[in-house]
């Protein structure tokens, strides 16, 4: 039961991860993008990893992906431009996913061969006797406390910077006041005058 | 390892549900409706947008700024899931550590709110 669906969410995520990057319209892209996040949580489900994978869905596929859409919309980029400096490129893109491909085989020869020369090893311990969204309840508010607290900072930075960095207020907008409407009594909008006849007020 | 997908039976069985009964309906209104088409009624109708150009036109940054400030506030829901459930665990500490990242959230929410941005002029 296990290796099927193994191989259907990792075939379909390798499939659409290429597509990502070779199909010609971007916003087909982001879908597919999408398409790769939902079958890396099948994986993580499978694993047995379910607060990440339901982090991934709710973070990157609900978030995430609605931004990369946002910025692929809203850039006015000419896609045939950025295509040509293609294999210009390609040697640093081959040499990132070099480092990549040498960073996944080493943690895997760890894993193999040494469990325990991996720094933070106790957590697999620990993964295996209770549900892995208690054991990151405990060691992230008590053990991590700086490192999240500063997850709490760049939040907060990141909320003032947005604000600061697109919100502008407009002039001229009529707007409706509820208090200064009621506020308002006889006495500063009627003015009874005395108009003579034959002129103006 | 089978219980892990005994739990995740229901779940299964919920996505199968909805998915043939959305394709039902999708497609029982394909058969059983009368097809009379006209050019009004094949011609694409979107709300303030005009149907007939590219998809990538610019628009509003305040969209962004409200999706920005979606993520934010989601991160910050995902960080309580595993607090909640390991509160009787972490003990005070865990608590107001966890009441200390709210508490900076907060002046960040009441920053937005005074600036006026969730408003929508």
């Amino acid at each position: 039961m296990l290796p099927v669906f193994f191989y259907l969410f990792s075939i379909i995520a390798i499939f659409s991860a290429i597509m990502v990057i070779t199909t010609k319209n971007p916003v087909h892209s982001v879908f597919f993008l999408i398409l790769t996040f939902f079958n890396s949580t099948g994986l993580f489900v499978l694993m047995g990893a379910e607060f990440l994978a339901m982090l991934l869905l709710v973070v990157y596929v609900g978030a995430v992906a609605v931004l990369f859409l946002f910025v692929i919309m809203m850039l006015n980029i000419d896609f045939s431009s950025l295509r040509a400096g293609m294999i210009k490129n390609a040697p640093l893109g081959l040499l990132i996913g070099a480092v990549l491909l040498g960073e996944i085989i080493f943690s895997f020869i760890g894993m193999k061969y040494g469990i325990s020369e991996i720094p933070g090893n106790e957590l697999f311990v620990k993964l295996s006797e209770i549900e892995n969204t208690r054991a990151l309840g405990n060691v992230i508010y008590t053990d991590y406390i700086y490192l999240f607290q500063c997850a709490g900072l760049i939040l907060l930075v990141a909320m003032i910077g947005a604000i600061v960095l697109t919100h502008r207020r407009r002039e001229n907008v009529k707007k409706q006041d509820a208090v200064k409407q009621t506020l308002r009594d006889k006495s500063d909008s009627i003015e009874v005058s005395k108009v003579e006849i034959g002129k103006g007020v | 390892m089978t219980s892990l997908y005994i739990e995740y039976l229901p779940i299964a069985i919920f996505i199968a549900f909805a998915g043939g009964l959305s394709l039902l309906f999708a497609l029982s209104s394909w058969v059983i409706g009368k097809q009379l088409p006209d050019s009004e009624k094949l011609s694409p109708y979107e709300c303030g947008f005009e149907p007939f150009e590219d998809a990538r036109i610019q628009f509003d940054v305040r969209f962004y700024l409200v999706a920005i400030l979606f993520i934010i506030f989601d991160l910050e829901v995902a960080f309580l899931f595993p607090w909640a459930v390991a509160l009787s665990d972490i003990g005070l500490f865990g608590f107001i550590s966890m009441m200390i990242f709210l508490f900076l959230l907060t002046i960040g929410f009441i920053y937005e709110w005074k600036k006026g941005a969730l408003e929508w002029d």
